[in-house]
């Protein structure tokens, strides 16, 4: 059982401390967690799933752009993050696991500590009608 | 693999009458096993060990910097071996983002701080960055980890084949983990302890002092416990005493730990030795 890289477990601190909702992936993806306001976007507790790995949460809320076409992962921001470790940013509709269709804005960040060690990625995102 | 503690103090050197049973001198432990020395971290304790000349039955000296805080480098001037051309010394630690190694160092071995530069010690120096690392010197296995307290700072294992010691001396364990202490896997340093014989934690605080000090990257004594049970540590040694308590303070604080039966606890004393198989 090994401990995850600090760079990760200070994001999930700041994660916990903020109103804003955040997702945070090590660097193969793995969603290891998103906060309470996520959780009211997304529509389920992180608890209640837990880890879950890339080809999963990419496709699970049913990502579509503007005109209602799916978005295929790669496309995605926090996928752009992850593969191309850069910051990223984008638009588009998800639809919660409770069934909630929602448009968010999405700005995502490569975690890249100390050594540039590459450690995962994070998404901060917002309900565009909350703008 | 034998330990000895030559400095303990945290923050600033404390020599005084009221701090001579756990010393006063900041932080600085040998590690020792055949003809291989490791010395971890060079606070004025390294002044001591330099004064004994403990290093001269050794081969290579090998100092292994935790972090580049003052309290664990402002001894680094003091150490004789730096000026003997005989010497072979070997200096490990972490770069920051944008400054080599060589060049954090050189901001305090450097006027108006020191009266001269890193590049006029006389020995055979070698200077080794290091992040996260595993790597063997000798009879030790050394791995490091970036653990939580500000600046780059890492945690360091030590594994012989017969025995383990994990040194963390400044580590904010409250800060770097989440739901502590229920949670290995989100406490940062959690691998380096996980199973270790010989556990020197950072332990700077009581709770009430740590309740003013969030975030200045250090933690309480029962942190220091509860991290050494989750890591099924089998001795934890306190360390880095906060310079405003007193040998006496220290004791009236510890006895509210007399009763932890799963480790062993003990504070770090500066001049004492323990070995381990």
């Amino acid at each position: 059982m090994a401990a995850h890289e600090i760079e990760v477990i200070l994001a999930r601190q700041l994660a916990d401390s903020l109103t804003v909702p955040i997702f945070l992936t090590d660097n193969k993806g793995t969603l290891l967690f998103y906060n309470e306001p996520a959780e009211e976007l997304l529509g389920r507790r992180f608890e209640e799933h837990g880890p879950m790995n890339l080809e999963t949460w990419s496709v699970i809320f049913d990502p579509q752009d503007e005109q209602g076409m799916s978005i295929q992962p790669k496309d995605l921001p926090l996928v752009k993050s992850l593969t191309q470790r850069i910051p990223a940013h984008g638009s588009f509709y998800i639809t919660g696991l409770e069934g909630r269709r929602v448009y968010l804005s999405v700005t995502c960040i490569p975690l890249i500590g100390e050594g540039s060690r590459f450690v995962g990625a994070l998404a901060i995102f917002w309900e565009i009608t909350q703008l | 693999m034998i330990v000895r503690y030559w400095g303990t103090r945290g923050s600033i050197a404390t020599i005084s009458p009221d701090t001579q049973l756990y010393g006063g001198n900041t932080p600085c432990v040998s590690v020792a096993k055949d003809e291989h020395l490791l010395i971890l971290d060079a606070g004025s304790g390294i002044h001591r060990l330099s004064q004994a000349k403990y290093y001269t039955d050794f081969d290579e000296i090998h100092i292994i910097l935790s972090h580049l805080h003052m309290d664990h480098i402002q001894g680094l001037g003091f150490f004789e071996p730096f000026f003997s051309a005989e010497s072979v010394v070997h200096i490990w630690g972490p770069p920051s983002a944008k400054h080599s190694l060589q060049a954090r160092l050189s901001r305090y071995l450097s006027p108006p701080l020191f009266p001269f530069t890193i590049n006029e010690f006389q020995c055979d120096l070698h200077i080794h960055e290091m992040h996260q690392e595993q790597f063997i010197l000798g009879p030790f296995e050394i791995q490091t980890r970036y653990v939580c307290h500000p600046g780059p700072t890492l945690g360091i294992r030590i594994d012989t084949s017969t025995s383990t010691c994990t040194y963390i001396p400044d580590h904010e364990l409250y800060l770097g983990s989440v739901n502590f202490p229920h949670n290995p896997t989100w406490t940062t340093g959690y691998d380096l302890a996980h199973n270790t014989d010989l556990l020197i934690h950072d332990a700077q605080y009581t709770e009430q002092e740590y309740n003013q000090r969030i975030g200045w990257g250090h933690s309480t004594i029962s942190q220091a416990i509860a991290f050494a049970k989750i890591a099924n540590a089998k001795k934890l040694r306190i360390f880095h005493h906060n310079p405003n308590h007193s040998d006496n303070q220290i004791d009236q604080i510890m006895t509210r730990f007399v009763n932890e039966k799963e480790i062993e606890i003990g504070v770090a004393k500066e001049g004492s030795t323990e070995e381990l198989p």
